[in-house]
């Protein structure tokens, strides 16, 4: 029998939430939303026990309300959204684990969520509400009246393997095959195939073609940052060169191997880069994209996203101690005339990704420490969300090396069609059996899941329970276990791999990208102590198989033969790909001038890429782990941005290093010059480092590059000019690229994203007494500029809010590295109070965010450095901060700081932001001859403009 | 004298374990993190132990309601270890998920009554929030918290279902009245923290989750079991706080409960 149970809650913030939101998507008559939880139980349960089961786990006698039966009376119109069948629902499992404790009938549960909504609103506006704010048909199915609940069903395996004849297909024939079963491999690449099993006089099995496109797709191998490019680059004023570049990744791995720091412990072998922390620790730090999933379902995909990210640190044996977010998206305040069909709003991308990403994060009990976000019309159709994480591991405990007769054991979580084939699949016609089929493209995370994996590999590595380990991630188990046997050739049985749900093919298996799953190989006679461990930690262990040393790929499920493929053959028989590109710059245009004023100065302040992020930052556990020292926002208020995150990992105590993160992204800049972009990035990245007391020689990056359409030649001119700047910048920084990553093909009917590329870097701050951030300031200190600004105004946050047409790039800086280390002396050596970098909005937006961080007024004289009062403003050149010292400490700072160090105020026990400009005419007379123009706001009017809220 | 043996189980999906067993050891005890499955076979007992403290995280996930499904399994499972445990009077210590479950589990404010006329449910802006806050310990009741009343604490919150809400006015009357509101919400400001500082009065961030008459944390009558939503244990070493009043350290609170278990 089934029975449904609808519980509400007296006070119902979500329902308030959707009330809130309704005239947003343009139902202002919606005038009453009340949320109830609804759970469809199934079994040979009696009223008493179900009675018992609200009472002691469903029901809140103190603020829910129940009922048992038919769904309640309706005074409006209702709505019914539940989870497709296979998504993940952990209230559902864990209701069922309940009746288990509670010694009660064994039970089925599907949940969803019922909205009761009132007002005057017709079935079109219960639409929109339903498609806009309540469900998401990617993974929820949704109605207006009553849902019938699905449970999950009891179909048997039906196991088979199928053939795929290539012997005579033609060219035409092959790439359509690649296309219809979205291979996503190209013609060249089907008739390397095609001749392989030729020679082997047999066709391929299904399970071989996928595992081939897997392990061949630009998401597992890169082929785009592989291949031999030709870049025809025509300069701004037509002079053309044609330059040959053997592999972009070859290139980005030379300059690493070129530096090689004495601290360097791994870079672009592993899942994560690794570098050395103190004599005992190593720190490792990877950064990943989810872009696609979460343009989808964006809690989902940005939930998953931090989840694999996590794994790739689990991948490398080291524990996950702090996350990262940077993330793009299209305008908040889109209208929705202007939003294409089929993509969802970018408010509710956005509020989906947050809302994702503090979730995984916060279960896991990981910091959410770093980001940033930033708004453009260009990520609309897709948006783009880079997750990253650190992890901690004692040096040189990472093994790498598994032997002959080692089992391949996988622990974690269960397999379903996660992932599989995703876009193919449609999501018409929802009967329990297409329902049951579709799977799902995009999933929800299960962080509890990955938290027990966190604490058993953990304790596994400390125990040497394992010689090798990677993450299941894209590919799932074909990627995983083939990557991990290249060299030995390994034997699976897929048999005893437990699924989410019965009735998926052998080929399903071995493909799933089913989350929260780690791979490990495992001497046999450590296995009993493995398989304790994880039944300890409530995590499920599976023996797949054992590696063999004959370098085959076998896979069987049953006595059936799945893949029987050379290791060679997958991993070295990808033909290289030949790629042309083109760039060309563009001739410098002269900007629209304009006279800078205050109302300038809050307009930059207002700016959503600058505008505080608190309302989002808040939502994530930055505290977890009680190693936060400089936090996302300080102050007295605690409302003033911070430049990098600095954290002291639990359990290094013994000392006072502590690491520090930081990133730079500048997409505006490369619109004009993805070269300069990239340069212009990693000082972002570094100046903030600099800023919270990293120490400017201890620096390793990351690459993340989101870009468009590689075939297309401009797209990939743009991609090698980011490239260049990447290994130019490696080279004047001595700081080496240690991992990264490539998403391409961001493209949405056939516009390309802004090429983006974010630059992580992670450091080391060598004691963390002299951590310092943005507002330690004290009325009566000195203020500092160091650096000097260029008249440049192309990609600038002034040029976005004003319009100015400007197409010059701030110049990058040949030699950096002086001024950051004379820098870092001043602070290793206590001088600076605070320091806070020059990026958006220049001089301008970086004085007011210290006043409004510290609550301190600041009255500085902005250097002229010839340029106009707008370009003196609001420029953004490359290596500058505004600093703070004590005047008992002028002539030390002087000292410190050189050349590169200029007195241009003083912080005052006052509410004025106050900046002397010089006029354009006298700009060349110098600062004390001009005459000048004051820009005058107050603290209260700045942190109106910088919160959105009210003066 | 010998630091005593605090117990501190895990359950899937805790997290704050590890900042928990810091602070206890700062404060002189002997943490031991164990997971609830050992103390269900029985290779660890709770009778061996000292005191209690139930960390924070989000044990199961925060299904079905942060804390529920752990307070069901203390319940069913050491149902008569917790009874043991709480009329020994040794220190029982819930910090945000292990408040949640105390609540849950009808152990705060106690005794058990049925139906629950207290709970710990969404925070009034509905969503998760993290940001430091300032407590002050305000047990009325003789408990082992008593070594600390009238201490100012600042610490972080880091909770979505945190909000104290009550059956009826009269409950609220009642805990008032009894002496069991443990830690309460109070005024923030950037001068030195001092007594009498205002009560956050209902205000938003000062109390962060609308919790009703600003209560942070819970005891019971005879004092034994003590919870509270922030985290004072992220607050023990003096680098950990943020800018601000140089002072409001959460180590007295855990120096209490040890000092209790001694």
């Amino acid at each position: 029998m089934t029975l449904r149970i609808d519980v509400t809650a007296a006070d119902d913030p979500e329902g308030a939430q959707v009330l809130a939101a309704a005239p947003l998507v343009g139902v202002a008559t919606l005038t009453g939303c009340r949320v109830s939880r609804v759970y469809h139980v199934a079994g040979e349960i009696s009223a008493d026990e179900i009675d018992r089961l609200c009472a002691e786990v469903l029901v809140d006698p103190v603020v829910d309300r129940h009922s048992i039966g038919d769904p309640p009376a309706s005074v409006g119109r209702a709505v019914e959204v539940a989870p497709m069948a296979g998504v993940t629902d952990a209230d559902a499992r864990e209701l069922e684990r309940a009746a288990s404790q509670l010694g009660l009938a064994e039970i089925q549960v599907s949940t969803a969520r019922r909205y009761d909504l009132e007002g005057d609103i017709d079935e079109t506006a219960v639409a929109t509400i339903t498609r806009r704010l309540l469900a998401n048909d990617t993974i929820e199915r949704s109605v207006e009246g009553a849902l019938e609940p699905i449970f999950a069903g009891e179909a048997s395996v039906d196991a088979s393997v199928d053939l795929v004849p290539l012997a005579s297909l033609s060219d035409d024939e092959l790439e359509a095959l690649s296309r219809d079963r979205v291979l996503s491999l190209d013609v060249n690449e089907m008739r390397v195939i095609q001749a392989h099993f030729a020679g082997e006089d047999r066709p391929p099995t299904d399970a071989e073609l996928e595992t081939l496109a897997q392990t061949w797709s630009e998401h597992c191998v890169h082929k785009t940052f592989r291949a031999r490019i030709e870049l025809t680059h025509t300069a701004a004023d037509g002079t053309v060169t044609v330059t040959e570049h053997d592999g972009l990744l070859p290139a980005l791995r030379e300059v690493t191997e070129e530096l090689d720091p004495w601290w360097l412990r791994s870079a672009f072998v592993d899942d994560a880069g690794i570098i050395a922390f103190d004599e005992d620790f190593d720190l490792a730090f990877k950064v990943e994209t989810h872009n696609h999933p979460s343009a989808l379902e964006p809690f989902g995909g940005a939930n998953t996203g931090v989840g694999g990210v996590v794994r790739d640190i689990l991948g490398v044996s080291a524990r996950p101690i702090a996350c990262t977010d940077v993330l793009c998206f299209g305008p908040s305040d889109l209208p929705d005339d202007r939003l294409p069909t089929g993509v969802l709003h970018p408010r509710r991308i956005r509020d989906g990704v947050v809302a994702g990403i503090g979730d995984y994060g916060n279960k896991l009990g990981l910091p959410t420490v770093n980001g940033a976000v930033i708004y453009h019309e260009g990520y609309v159709g897709n948006p783009l969300v880079y997750c990253g994480a650190l992890g901690l591991l004692p040096a040189g405990s990472h093994p790498t090396e598994a032997h002959i007769g080692d089992r391949v054991i996988s622990i974690g979580g269960r397999v379903g069609r996660d992932g599989i084939h995703g876009a193919t699949f449609s999501s018409a016609g929802m009967d329990a059996s297409t329902v049951d089929s579709v799977g799902s493209a995009v999933q929800i995370g299960d962080p509890i899941t990955e938290k027990g994996c966190i604490e058993v590999v953990e304790r596994a590595r400390d125990a040497r329970l394992y010689t090798a380990i990677t993450d299941c991630g894209a590919g799932g188990f074909s990627s995983a276990v083939g990557e991990m046997g290249e060299d030995l050739g390994v034997e699976i049985d897929l048999a005893g791999v437990p699924l989410k749900y019965p009735g998926l093919q052998p080929w399903e298996i071995w493909l799933s990208e089913a989350q929260e799953r780690i791979v490990m190989a495992v001497p046999p006679d450590k296995l009993p102590a493995l398989q304790t461990l994880c039944d300890d930690w409530d995590v499920e262990l599976t023996d797949l198989g054992h590696f063999t040393g004959d370098e085959r790929l076998r896979v069987g499920y049953e006595g059936l033969s799945v893949v029987d493929m050379p290791m060679a053959f997958l991993h070295d028989g990808l033909p290289r790909r030949d790629m042309v590109g083109a760039w060309s710059d563009v001739a410098p245009v002269a900007p629209v001038a304009h006279t800078p004023d205050a109302k300038l100065v809050l307009a930059l302040l207002a700016h959503p890429d600058v505008a505080s992020k608190e309302d989002i930052v808040r939502r994530y556990d930055h505290e977890v782990r009680g190693g936060t020292i400089v936090r996302p926002y300080v102050g007295p208020e605690a409302d003033g941005p911070a430049d990098a995150a600095v954290i002291k990992p639990l359990g290094t105590g013994h000392n006072t290093i502590a690491a520090v993160l930081s990133n730079g992204i500048c997409p505006r800049v490369g619109f004009h010059d993805p070269w300069a972009m990239a340069l212009l990035a990693i000082d972002e990245a570094v100046r903030n480092l600099v800023a919270v007391g990293g120490d400017p020689d201890r620096v390793a990056v990351l690459d993340n590059f989101c870009w468009g359409d590689p075939t297309k030649p401009d797209r990939l001119g743009g991609l090698i000019r980011a490239v260049q700047g990447c290994t130019d910048g490696a080279r004047r920084y001595a700081m080496p690229f240690i991992s990264g990553k490539d998403s391409l093909f961001n493209e949405f009917d056939g516009q390309a994203i802004p090429g983006t590329l974010l630059i992580s870097a992670v450091g080391l701050v060598p004691d963390m007494a002299h951590a310092i951030n943005s507002a330690g300031m004290h009325p009566g200190d000195d203020l500092w500029l160091v650096g000097r600004g260029g008249a440049a105004l192309g990609g600038s946050l002034v040029d976005a809010v004003l319009d100015l047409g400007a197409t010059e790039v701030p110049q990058p800086l040949d030699d950096p590295l002086p001024r950051y280390r004379a820098l870092h002396a001043a602070i290793s050596g206590g001088l600076i109070t605070a320091a806070h970098d020059c990026s958006d909005g220049g001089v301008a937006v970086a004085i007011a965010e210290m006043a409004i961080a510290a609550r301190a007024g600041v009255h500085v004289t902005v250097p002229a450095d010839g340029l106009d009062p707008l370009g003196a403003l609001t420029n953004e050149a490359p290596g500058r901060l505004v600093v703070a010292a004590s005047p008992s400490d002028r002539d030390a700072v002087a000292a410190a700081l050189g050349s590169f160090g200029r007195r241009v105020g003083e912080v005052m026990d006052d509410d004025r932001i106050a900046m002397r400009v010089p006029d354009a005419d006298d700009a060349a007379a110098g600062l004390d001859q001009a005459s000048h123009t004051i820009i005058e706001v107050s603290i209260a009017d700045a942190l109106a403009a910088f919160t959105g809220g009210d003066a | 004298m010998s630091a005593p043996p605090i117990l501190i189980p895990h359950a899937s999906g805790t997290n704050r374990d590890g900042e928990a067993a810091q602070a206890v050891e700062l404060a002189g005890g002997d943490p031991r993190i164990v997971h609830i499955n050992e103390l269900r076979r029985g290779d660890v007992a709770f009778a061996d132990h000292a005191a209690v403290l139930l960390p924070g995280g989000f044990s199961y996930g925060d299904a079905l309601g942060a804390g529920g499904r752990l307070a069901l399994e203390l319940r069913t499972w050491f149902g008569e270890e917790l009874a043991a445990t709480v009329a020994a009077g040794k220190p029982l210590l819930g910090i945000c998920n292990g408040f949640q479950v105390l609540v849950k589990a009808g152990l705060l404010p106690g005794p058990m009554s049925a139906p629950r006329e207290v709970t710990l449910t969404e925070n009034a802006r509905g969503r998760f929030e993290c940001r430091w806050v300032t407590l002050r310990v305000d047990v009325g009741t003789p408990s082992w918290l008593s070594a600390a009343h009238g201490a100012l604490i600042r610490c972080p919150v880091a909770h979505g279902e945190g909000r104290i809400a009550v059956a009826d006015p009269r409950v609220t009357q009642e805990i008032e009245d009894r002496g069991l509101v443990a830690f309460r919400y109070m005024h923030t400001g950037a001068a030195p923290l001092e007594d009498p500082l205002k009560p956050a009065d209902g205000a938003y961030p000062a109390n962060p989750n609308g919790s009703v008459n600003d209560i942070a944390g819970l005891c019971d009558a005879p004092g034994a079991v003590v919870g509270l939503m922030p985290h004072p244990e992220d607050h023990v070493l003096s680098w950990q706080r943020p800018s601000g009043p140089e002072e409001g350290a959460g180590l007295p609170v855990f120096e209490a409960f040890v000092g209790a278990a001694r």
